[in-house]
């Protein structure tokens, strides 16, 4: 009785929690993935179904040989053992096979998504923007006419005054055109040459419908490059422990039409 | 024969209450003890998931007694939005270090290591002492962060520096809940250590005579595989430890770069690097991983070899296999860092041996299933919870998939996919190696037998529980969830609350299903039946010892002799369709 239950139980668990996974796989739904905006996020969305498929059927087949098997020889009266058809050494050759195969397969071809966006550096006429990190807000600096940063002073940092940065414009001649945003305002269909910094612990730049995701290293200068495709509005969000005010660490990406960004930014230079 | 003879023990069974109870050199008794403080730690854990899963979905629902714990984390016992991230580094910590590191490995294998390979004890008693009252330092020291200052620290159970290593500047419980934090797990380190060394040392020489490393049962080469893990991988933590303390105290800067402004105060600070941290906790944290799982592997392939009245298809792969991940499980730390900033190209070569540990998985779980095929399956809670073992590992085990893929973990790291991938293979399918374990030798340890059908109860109960919790958490972390957020206020995660609160109510009524199984404890370990001397009919050597539980020196001043393999079902023979490890008694396959 013990085993039938079990058995049942199983595949009903497995059905029930595999219903998104079939429907995504065979039904053309989406999982609740937040439509894509960027140029490379179409290879990872297709590496995840694929893996979700191969995982999805792999996790079906398990579940259910395991609720057969139970239901079969739970509580047999006794009786030799039956080998299963092929024994140890069948199962060790399919799994090395079929698995092997797949996952390298998966790795490779994952490899190609995951080349295209770090393993190509960003292109020359990328427009270039400085993310900064710090506990508990994100500030995006433009370089302004110039087209050059100004360098950043950790010890001149004075948020009452809005110098987020840390810039010296008395000093620093190309730090007086830079334009300061709390929001990232980007224009569509533009490459974006994304410059982090930390400014005092790490810190993770996430926005879900650009299929972006890096950590912001104190000490460590990184960047990423993507391209938004679409314009609209879209949440930043903090994904890498910060401390207390981390689950309100966010900001925006603004996506505009060329036009919009030119005004938008003409605005903030004034 | 000699080995036979009546032989003095290294020491004689004491009589006081404190040497016996307290302070034993008695593997069996430290064994018990590491179970006890795994017990209080998984309780303390899970009480602390419930107040996370309920602040979750009710932010501004007092909790009763929580403003006693700490007035300025839940002012009014409504937890804030810094004590929920208290709270998560402290259920972190509190599971991957007390409870699934000491109940399967430590607590397990002190009890039945050394009386499934015929010692008396463990090579060297007083350390395995040492061990146990140092890991219950650490443990007092990380329950005291609840009590000081600013209360317990909030960098996660990772305790990523320069968050972890800048001091008070960086925000409430960055002062001495952090340090008390590190201090913690540099001695949790120590009984490790100490710890892996006994069980090394006992598995090569304190084996009986016949007993060769063959005939070791599955489940001793689990607890042998993972303390030679274990020995490495809290090597590599314990300094990691000791120059986290001293950037925090000592003004070293091991993991804090220069030029940090936290607060307002630039750092004294220069030359560090965090990533230095990352890669030394990693080293250790992906070891650990399966530092908590092997031995549960053991435990139910154990478990339901006896219970399948057959061997399984071939033992000796599954130890083949517990090796292999053993070794890979060093070469994969990277995939946790494929976004921190490191190289690129090395997210590649650390994908792949990532990938390749799927192998050796598979393999495990064919041959677990192939077995089941034609076998004589005896349903009870132990193989129940076997079977939901296999299931669990399996359903997180695939989730790993897609986690060891960098193009793929740019959308999920972060997220609740990866909160629901290890809490399932390595959270509840240990715990479900746990739960198996008890029911299995909860006679042998006590000398009675646990209630079977509130056993199954807890583990139908349980099954259905477990994954009501976390299979939601990967759809969650497909939609973008991300993880450590105590409060959902943004456009996006507003349509998820629902499915947070069935997680809540699946959470509540999980836990509520774990007092059945506390029940049972208590009341069998007092009222139950009394157990026969080897209930499940099963060979090795625990259940050749002259009373349940085992005297002293486990065999009654004999020495074991063994015989045979350790998995000799189907045969036939003067007890039945088994022969005993230690049974003289020639067999032949029944027919």
């Amino acid at each position: 009785m013990g085993g039938k239950v079990f058995a049942v139980l199983i595949v009903v668990i497995a059905l029930l929690s595999a219903i998104p996974i079939i429907n995504h796989t065979f039904m053309g739904a989406s999982v609740t993935l937040p439509e894509d905006i960027s140029t490379h996020g179409k290879a990872i969305d297709e590496q995840l179904s694929v893996t979700m498929a191969e995982a999805g059927i792999s996790f079906l087949a398990a579940q259910l040989v395991l609720g057969l098997f139970v239901w079969q020889f739970a509580h047999r009266k006794g009786g030799p053992t039956k080998k299963f058809p092929g024994g140890a050494t069948a199962l060790v050759i399919v799994a090395f096979l079929f698995v092997g195969a797949e996952v390298l397969a998966l790795g490779m071809v994952g490899s190609k998504a995951w080349a295209t966006v770090y393993f190509k550096p960003a292109s020359s006429d990328a427009m270039q923007v400085q993310a900064q990190a710090g506990q508990f807000a994100f500030y995006f600096r433009y370089p302004g006419a110039d087209g050059k940063f100004g360098s950043i002073h950790p010890e001149k940092i004075d948020e009452g005054n809005s110098n987020f940065f840390g810039l010296d414009p008395e000093n620093d001649i190309p730090a007086r055109d830079d334009i300061t945003s709390g929001e990232l305002v980007v224009p569509a269909n533009k490459e974006i040459h994304l410059m982090l910094h930390a400014k005092d612990v790490g810190h993770s730049f996430y926005v879900r419908e650009l299929r972006i995701q890096q950590d912001f290293v104190p000490g460590l200068d990184l960047s990423l490059h993507f391209t938004a495709t679409k314009v609209g509005k879209y949440e930043i969000v903090c994904t890498q422990l910060c401390g207390l005010g981390h689950y309100n660490m966010k900001s925006y990406l603004n996506v505009m039409s060329q036009e919009d960004f030119d005004k938008w930014l003409k605005s903030q230079s004034n | 024969m000699s080995e036979m003879s009546v032989h003095a023990g290294p020491h004689a069974a004491p009589t006081s209450f404190i040497r016996k109870y307290v302070f034993s050199l008695d593997h069996k008794v430290i064994g018990l003890q590491y179970y006890g403080l795994a017990l209080a730690a998984v309780v303390t854990g899970m009480v602390l998931s419930w107040i996370m899963r309920v602040h979750l979905v009710w932010p501004n629902a007092p909790i009763p007694g929580l403003g006693w714990l700490s007035k300025v984390g839940a002012p009014g016992g409504v937890v804030t939005p810094e004590y929920y991230l208290q709270l998560l580094t402290m259920h972190g910590t509190l599971m991957v270090f007390f409870v699934l590191t000491n109940a399967p490995f430590a607590a397990f294998g002190n009890y039945f290591l050394p009386i499934q390979i015929g010692a008396e004890d463990m090579a060297f008693p007083r350390f395995n002492m040492m061990s146990f009252w140092t890991t219950f330092v650490a443990f007092c020291i990380l329950l005291s962060a609840f009590f000081v200052g600013d209360g317990p620290p909030l960098s996660g159970w990772t305790g990523y520096a320069p968050l972890s290593a800048v001091g008070a500047d960086a925000g409430p419980g960055q002062g001495i809940g952090q340090s008390l934090w590190g201090i913690s797990i540099f001695v949790f380190c120590i009984a490790s250590l100490l710890g892996s060394l006994n069980f090394i040392a006992t598995t090569l020489d304190l084996r009986t005579k016949g007993m060769t490393l063959s005939r070791m049962p599955i489940v001793t080469w689990a607890w042998f595989i993972t303390s030679c893990i274990a020995l490495l991988a809290f090597a590599v933590l314990l300094p990691a430890c000791l120059l986290l303390i001293l950037d925090r105290t000592a003004g070293t800067s091991f993991f804090i770069p220069a030029g940090l402004n936290v607060a307002d105060h630039i750092q004294p600070h220069q030359g560090g690097s965090p990533l230095l941290w990352q890669h030394l906790f990693w080293f250790f944290g992906h070891p650990e991983v399966y530092i908590a799982i092997l031995p549960a592997i053991g435990i139910v392939s154990h478990i339901l070899i006896c219970n399948m009245r057959r061997d399984m298809l071939s033992h000796r792969v599954i130890i083949y296999c517990m090796m292999a991940i053993g070794f890979l499980s060093y070469m994969v730390w990277g995939h946790h860092m494929f976004l921190s900033g490191m190289n690129p190209f090395s997210a590649l070569v650390f994908s792949f041996p990532t990938l390749m540990i799927t192998i050796p998985a598979t393999i495990m779980t064919l041959i677990w299933l192939g077995s089941l095929y034609g076998s004589n399956l005896r349903i009870n809670s132990a193989s129940l919870f076997c079977l939901g073992f296999i299931s669990m590992f399996v359903s997180g085990g695939v989730s790993g998939f897609f986690l060891a893929q960098p193009s793929i973990d740019i959308y999920l790291h972060a997220t609740y996919f990866v909160v629901g991938h290890f809490h399932m293979v390595m959270g509840v399918a240990a715990i479900m190696g746990v739960f198996a374990g008890t029911y299995f030798w909860f006679p042998k340890m006590t000398g009675r037998m646990m209630n079977e059908t509130l056993g199954k109860w807890h583990f139908y109960l349980t099954l259905i529980g477990t994954y009501a919790i976390f299979m939601p958490f990967h759809y969650l972390g497909l939609a973008g969830n991300v993880r450590r957020y105590s409060a959902f206020q943004d456009d996006f995660l507003v349509p998820l609350i629902p499915v947070h609160k069935f997680i809540t109510y699946a959470a509540l009524f999980t836990g509520a299903a774990q007092l059945i199984f506390i029940f049972n404890l208590v009341h069998s370990r007092f009222k139950g039946s009394p157990a026969p001397p080897n209930p499940w009919e099963c060979t090795s050597l625990e259940w050749s010892t002259p009373s349940s539980p085992p005297p002293f020196d486990n065999f009654g001043g004999q020495h074991p002799v063994v015989h045979h393999d350790p998995y000799q079902y189907g045969v036939k023979s003067s007890t039945g369709d088994y022969v005993m490890q230690t049974s003289p008694e020639q067999t032949e396959v029944a027919s």
